[in-house]
């Protein structure tokens, strides 16, 4: 990744400084909300988004195989055992297990969607832009902050429970100036009281360790730590197990069922170039253990209030490679699940598989911006107002017509 | 001690105390550095031509004798062949940084073996992310970035883990009869990573070129790199305003070596050479400095190298960057006295839980970057409150597993930051409830996690 464009690190590289000034940040700006719960803002409503980092292929998660072109370009990927969800769609049969959340309408996707984000093809930059919430007009290393962090920015009196960066990957969608708690599942911080009295000294000129360890401390006392160490062998081959999501999506529903409204976290394991037959069914049945375990987590009254949005950072070739899989392509699927969802339905228009109407002739076209989708779903649980989402947090959207994507 | 010499060795080292007859000036960097590599000579890893017969034979057994239960347990010994050789290796790679005077040569390895990022996919490959440390990165260290992004790309680790091995031309003698095609991971990856970077003018169609210019490399059945002309994409090919029409295996090296003389490329190197060892915001003029002496000389690294020593921005006393947890662990080592030799006398299990399982805690997976593109260097990527949860919980519980008696907190801080140890970790270090608490103080201190 080029130094120039490294966003992560300009922006995290500026955060104490930032921090100081939320005041006077331009972007700032106050509503309030209509129907605020207990002087709460935010209210009632949970979201939680999952960045899907390596690229899921939404042609094989949610396969059109009412289109004529899908099964020239699919030839060993595509799967007659796929579960009919729509009559022309069909659904991975390693996400099988959704499909009561489907036929209860809390299950949903919007097809052929991307970022902005176009051309090289970049996991990172294609990350980085996602998370940003930016469009191409603007260069990745001005933008200090991601999209969710600036939502939590439009808001006044949110306190630093209201919003979760989960586990050990970074999340830059949720950094920036507005205060937000980071949690992995592998925290441990045992100290004795003098031991905190002169680390606390001894970190007080050096205000990253001063600031990472006050947290850490905190984190402790609230009960979170304190797990044994992972053994971790590099002679073995290992990938994020079932038992991780467990962790991630367990604390996340904790958290959510109390004062949090807003959790996101990482899966990986969706950059399949090769095999993808068996690559994704894994990283699918992953996603779905995810879905359901939170749903179980959150219970019926809290589930009944949220969204989940998982997210990537752009779709896969039309075509299957050479070896049985996809290389970086553009346009994608956006996942979507909870009780207040408006789902049973694969929202966004579909532009057909014939090469004309791929992208470069190669990849799916994108016929909508995933941020408005975003956008939609942020303005339907919170009711922020659209001028906010297209200018602050999204800067540069159009929403377009309100899809309706909420109960 | 004089303060560079503290910089010099936290900087552009593994830290204090300096093994015996270390540099301490850019000259004497780099007058050693140019000399042999001492370190791979004197503590050798396993080559992977050496499991080469463990291979036929497991093939062998494969092939005769799959139901023949009498066979499994020799099949179990050759396949554990392959982890002890990678735990050896692993072993290896910390003894090296540990010991060894010439520091400046060890940073860099680290540096270019996370530019060149690889992971091991099975139990057969476990070397691999070792094997092209010691047969492609270090024999090219000090050589022309051409030498060296060639013998990466080649190397059958790299071949593997981009999934190269099983790209085929679409138009080659195995394309057509099998209708197979490409798979462009290492192709996108040796422009946007290793080689121009993501901000150089390159677009979708150069990738795809050079998918077909890489099509024909593969790995046989010995994990030996091979070029099969059955696989190759027949034609010239068009990479960056380029024809490569000379065929076979030299178009790789003819298009690895352009991509390498790129000044597209001279930047981004520079540019992740300064971040890695100076600033995480190096200042334009040091990065300016490094790139025209690569592209000045034909992407030759010593010349590279000296261009970075000899900037005064490389001597600023600031200490923005925070050390990643295997530099963090080894410079902790090395600070309590531990050797490469204690290290390999450490029974693997127990290395594996005081250090390997610590330094993937701390978020650096050993040899297990989330992906291509290696680990983060921002300073604020490793400081989390996670991270450094797991940087004090280390430095308070595993020193005294490892060193008996313990030193003297306040002796331990002068040693290993010298001028660097502020008046409070001394003042902490004296006040401490007792030893153990006072050594994980100073290691956990902010003056020594940073460089």
């Amino acid at each position: 990744m080029a130094g120039s464009l490294d966003r992560r690190g300009f922006l995290r590289g500026l955060g104490g400084v930032l921090g100081c000034s939320v005041a006077a940040h331009p972007m700032l700006t106050t509503v309030t909300m209509a129907g605020a719960n207990g002087g709460r803002p935010l209210g009632d409503h949970r979201l939680v988004v999952i960045i899907l980092r390596g690229a899921m292929d939404g042609l094989d998660v949610v396969q059109p195989q009412g289109d004529a072109d899908y099964a020239a370009l699919r030839p060993t990927l595509l799967n007659p055992q796929a579960t009919d969800l729509d009559g022309f769609f069909r659904l991975h049969p390693a996400m099988g297990d959704l499909m009561p959340l489907w036929n209860k309408g809390q299950l949903g996707f919007v097809h052929a969607t991307s970022t902005p984000y176009r051309d090289k093809r970049s996991h990172f930059v294609g990350q980085d832009m996602l998370e940003a919430g930016t469009g191409m007009d603007v260069p990745l290393n001005q933008v200090k902050d991601g999209w969710l962090n600036r939502l939590l920015q439009t808001q006044d009196g949110l306190t630093s429970e209201t919003a979760y960066s989960i586990g050990q990957v970074a999340m830059p969608l949720l950094e920036g100036p507005a205060e937000v708690r980071n949690w992995s599942p592998e925290t441990t911080l045992l100290l004795t009281p003098q031991a905190r009295l002169l680390f606390d000294r001894v970190y007080e000129s050096d205000p990253l360790f001063h600031a990472a360890s006050q947290e850490a401390m905190e984190l402790a006392d609230a009960g979170n730590g304190d797990m044994e160490m992972m053994a971790a062998d590099p002679s073995q081959m290992a990938g994020l197990k079932v038992q991780d999501v467990e962790q991630l999506v367990d604390y996340a529903a904790g958290k959510l069922r109390q004062d949090a409204r807003i959790a996101a976290f990482s899966m990986s394991g969706w950059d399949t170039h090769r095999g993808q037959a068996g690559g994704l069914s894994k990283s699918l049945a992953r996603l779905q253990y995810a879905i359901l375990r939170l749903q179980t987590g959150l219970g019926a009254q809290v589930w009944g209030k949220t969204v989940l949005l998982a997210m990537t950072e752009f779709g896969r070739t039309a075509r299957e490679n050479g070896t049985a899989g996809t290389d970086h392509g553009t346009g994608g699927v956006m996942v979507m699940a909870g009780g207040a969802l408006n789902g049973g339905k694969i929202y966004g228009d579909w532009p057909g598989l014939s090469e004309a109407n791929l992208y470069e002739r190669r990849d799916l076209m994108p016929t909508t911006d995933v941020r408005a989708w975003a956008a939609h779903t942020i303005r339907g649980l919170y009711g922020i107002d659209q001028s906010l989402l297209e200018n602050t947090v999204f800067p540069g959207l159009q929403m377009g017509k309100d899809p309706r994507i909420l109960l | 001690m004089s303060k560079r010499t503290t910089l010099a060795a936290i900087r552009f080292g593994y830290g204090l105390p300096l093994p015996m007859g270390a540099p301490d000036s850019p000259e004497t960097i780099l007058a050693l550095l140019a000399g042999p590599d001492l370190a791979a000579q004197s503590s050798p890893t396993v080559a992977s031509a050496d499991l080469i017969p463990n291979l036929q034979e497991l093939r062998e057994i494969q092939k005769t004798g799959k139901k023949d239960i009498a066979k499994i347990p020799r099949r179990d010994a050759l396949l554990q062949g392959f982890n002890d050789a990678a735990q050896e290796a692993v072993k290896i790679t910390f003894a090296r940084a540990l010991d060894s005077a010439d520091g400046f040569r060890e940073r860099l390895t680290t540096f270019w073996a996370d530019h060149f990022s690889v992971i091991a996919k099975r139990q057969l490959e476990s070397l691999f992310p070792y094997s092209i440390v010691d047969e492609a990165i270090r024999p090219h260290l000090t050589g022309t970035f051409a030498d060296l992004l060639t013998a990466a790309t080649l190397h059958p680790a790299m071949l593997s883990y981009l999934d190269q091995s099983s790209s085929i031309g679409p138009n080659s003698r195995l394309g057509k009869n099998q209708g197979k095609g490409l798979n462009e991971n290492l192709a996108r990856e040796v422009i946007e990573l290793h080689s121009l970077g993501v901000g150089a003018d390159y677009t979708q169609s150069d990738v795809t070129e050079m998918a077909k210019i890489l099509a024909g490399l593969t790995l046989n059945p010995d994990l030996v790199m091979e070029f099969q002309p059955r696989r190759a994409e027949p034609g010239p090919r068009v990479l960056l305003g380029k024809t490569y029409d000379a065929g076979g295996i030299e178009n790789i090296r003819a298009a690895l070596r352009d991509l390498a003389l790129q000044p597209a490329t001279g930047q981004h190197l520079a540019r992740k050479l300064a971040v890695h060892f100076v600033s995480d915001t190096p200042s334009p003029d040091l990065v300016q400095a490094v790139a025209a002496a690569y592209n000045g000389s034909g992407g030759d690294l010593m010349a590279t190298y000296t261009a970075l020593l000899n900037h005064p921005a490389a001597w600023t006393q600031t200490t923005e960057k925070a050390r990643q947890p295997f530099d963090f662990l080894v410079a902790s080592l090395r600070a309590l006295g531990v050797t490469g030799a204690q290290l390999q006398q450490m029974p693997y299990k127990e290395f594996r839980g005081q250090i390997l399982a610590a330094m993937a805690g701390m978020g650096q997976p050993f040899k297990r970057p989330s992906g291509p593109n290696g680990f983060e260097e921002a300073a604020e990527e490793w400081i989390t409150p996670q991270g450094l949860a797991r940087r004090i919980t280390w430095a308070m519980r595993v020193p005294p597993r490892l060193v008996e008696p313990l030193p003297d907190p306040v002796a331990l801080a002068q040693s290993c930051l010298a001028d660097r140890a502020s008046e409070a970790l001394l003042w902490g270090a004296a006040r401490a409830e007792d030893i153990t608490q006072g050594v994980g103080l100073v290691l956990a201190s902010a003056e020594f996690n940073r460089r």
